[in-house]
């Protein structure tokens, strides 16, 4: 046998490191473009008027979001009011009740390939069976029952993740001293899983703020000079909203497009801090 | 099949098994053990690593039923009735017979809603009548005096030795008759397992103890009576004294010298 040289074995760790640190390097300089051209863009119409004013498509300097913003309110709360808890009774059915047999494993791959569903073609169902046949016609209620469809698969996945990682030991613990599985599961499996339930509501509303495709095929407005009533009002979505502006001409209306983004993105950046904040809390004061 | 030694008659046994077989899939972990386990005595179960003791002082509350490859055969008669037979619920035979743990688990919670979870699955408990359960619990475990200020503080906080104790306080808070112990002391230092054992030798007063341990001198120390078990089956069984003194199995006498094991 011959001795490997040192000085090799820390110059091979040396470059690996330096090609872990380019790859994370490379993602954040995207990121930092990607915000910094869009602030940039957005800088001259980040007034209140784009938060306060409806939208129009005539005079750039009064374009608004103001229904848009409400819109993705109703929306992403309904959303989100129907797929967590379907989303987590499925999630925990599957990892706690489900016999080890071929049919829990079709409904596993069931699950598992709704999540790869191209999100319009969830568009073209909604529209079919909420729009048309229920006769629910293009409100709010519509495109949340649409995005529930498409975050429910999401939510069931990350639940059964969080539901996975509690340790036996404390199952065990409880179902020694004479505890039903449903007691078991709802006052020790759920509780000591909640971090990693939150982490699903977390990507369940990010993933309905973001969808643009399947609102637009619902029947989302492009241009609402009202704000949203209730479930069964008309309605547009910020993303359908910045996709109506940019297909105004760049030069006048750009900005405003862009002022959409950084509204978007301060919501999610905004939902996040807050989840995260609940999810630590939660994780500190478990008992 | 060789049948086993038993050198003592026991009359109104707790816990009685006959032919009791446990399959863990193809593997058989018992095979068709015998054992009649006295009243409110403290009956130790030893033997070499893979003896199937655990899988034994398992079938017992039938805990073996969470592991999905797990089959038992034969009856086992806790008090009469058979566990394994029709009608019979494990949850009401679970607060009946306990199971302490060979590493402890408390719940990631507070020591006080440790020990009132359990009493809290069986009953609707005032908040006066729950503490009057957890201190009384606490002081049977010999551990209330070293929380009764920290019962808010997390369970996960305590050493190794108090956590054990909790979860015996916390088996103790639903008034088992049987309390079923799984090496409770392998994971704990000398002075911390001395704490447990006086306590063994206390509640044996109220319930009938059986403690699997791979630790002869701790079955020497707290128990009246000792099974040896040795590649799933009940080898030999007697008072404690006797097994270890004048063994009759060759078998038994070569795991006591230390031949094997």
């Amino acid at each position: 046998m011959k001795a490997k040289s040192l000085a090799v074995r820390r110059l091979k760790e040396r470059l690996y490191v330096t090609g872990f640190l380019a790859g994370i390097g490379l993602a954040l300089a995207v990121l930092a473009i990607l915000l910094g051209s869009i602030l940039q863009s957005a800088w001259p119409r980040l007034t209140p008027a784009l938060v306060l004013n409806y939208a129009n498509s005539t005079n750039p300097e009064t374009a608004g979001y103001a229904a848009a913003i409400v819109g993705t309110l109703w929306v992403v709360g309904l959303t989100l009011l129907f797929s967590l808890p379907l989303g987590i009774a499925a999630g925990v059915y599957l990892e706690e009740y489900a016999p080890k047999g071929p049919i829990t494993r079709i409904l596993q791959a069931g699950v598992t390939n709704l999540a790869g569903v191209p999100s319009v073609v969830f568009g073209l169902l909604g529209l079919a069976l909420f729009v048309r046949v229920l006769g629910l016609g293009p409100v709010v209620l519509a495109g949340s029952l649409t995005l529930t469809m498409l975050v429910f698969p999401y939510v069931v996945i990350t639940t059964q993740e969080a539901v996975r990682a509690v340790p036996a030991s404390i199952r065990d613990a409880s179902l020694a001293l004479g505890s039903t599985k449903w007691q078991s599961i709802r006052r020790q499996v759920l509780p000591a899983s909640a971090p990693g339930l939150l982490t699903a509501a977390i990507l369940a509303a990010a993933r309905a703020m973001g969808e643009t495709a399947p609102l637009l095929v619902i029947g989302a407005l492009f241009i609402q000079t009202f704000l949203p009533y209730g479930p069964d009002s008309p309605f547009v979505a910020l993303p359908v909203q910045i996709y109506a502006y940019t297909s105004l001409p760049v030069g006048t209306w750009g900005g405003v497009a862009a002022g959409g983004m950084v509204i978007l993105l301060a919501m999610l950046f905004s939902f996040n801090v807050v989840a995260i904040i609940a999810r630590n809390r939660l994780q500190r004061q478990r008992w | 099949m060789p049948q086993p030694t038993i050198s003592v008659d026991i009359g109104n046994p707790t816990i009685e098994s006959r032919d009791l077989s446990v399959w863990y899939a193809r593997n058989q972990a018992i095979r068709r053990v015998g054992l009649k386990v006295p009243r409110h005595q403290v009956t130790a179960i030893i033997g070499p690593s893979g003896c199937g003791k655990s899988t034994y002082l398992r079938a017992i509350n039938r805990m073996n039923d969470t592991i999905l490859s797990c089959r038992t055969e034969g009856q086992l008669f806790v008090d009469g009735e058979d566990v394994y037979g029709p009608n019979v619920d494990p949850v009401i035979l679970r607060r009946k017979a306990g199971l302490i743990f060979q590493k402890p688990n408390p719940f990631p919670k507070s020591v006080y809603k440790n020990i009132a979870f359990g009493v809290q699955l069986h009953y609707r408990a005032s908040e006066k009548e729950l503490d009057e359960v957890v201190e009384s619990a606490l002081r049977q475990a010999n551990l209330w005096d070293e929380v009764k200020d920290r019962l808010d503080d997390n369970a996960l906080g305590l050493s190794g030795g108090q956590q054990q104790r909790l979860c015996i306080a916390r088996a103790l808070a639903i008034e088992p008759e049987i309390m079923l112990m799984d090496e409770p002391c392998s994971a704990l230092d000398p002075v911390a397992t001395a704490k447990i054992e006086d306590l063994i030798f206390e509640l044996k007063k109220d319930m009938t103890i059986v403690i699997v341990t791979h630790n002869m001198q701790q079955a020497a120390r707290v128990a009246e009576y000792t099974a040896f078990m040795y590649l799933g089956r009940l080898v030999e069984f007697s008072r404690t004294r006797d097994l270890f003194e004048r063994p009759h199995e060759e078998l038994t006498e070569n795991y006591i010298t230390g031949r094997f094991g």
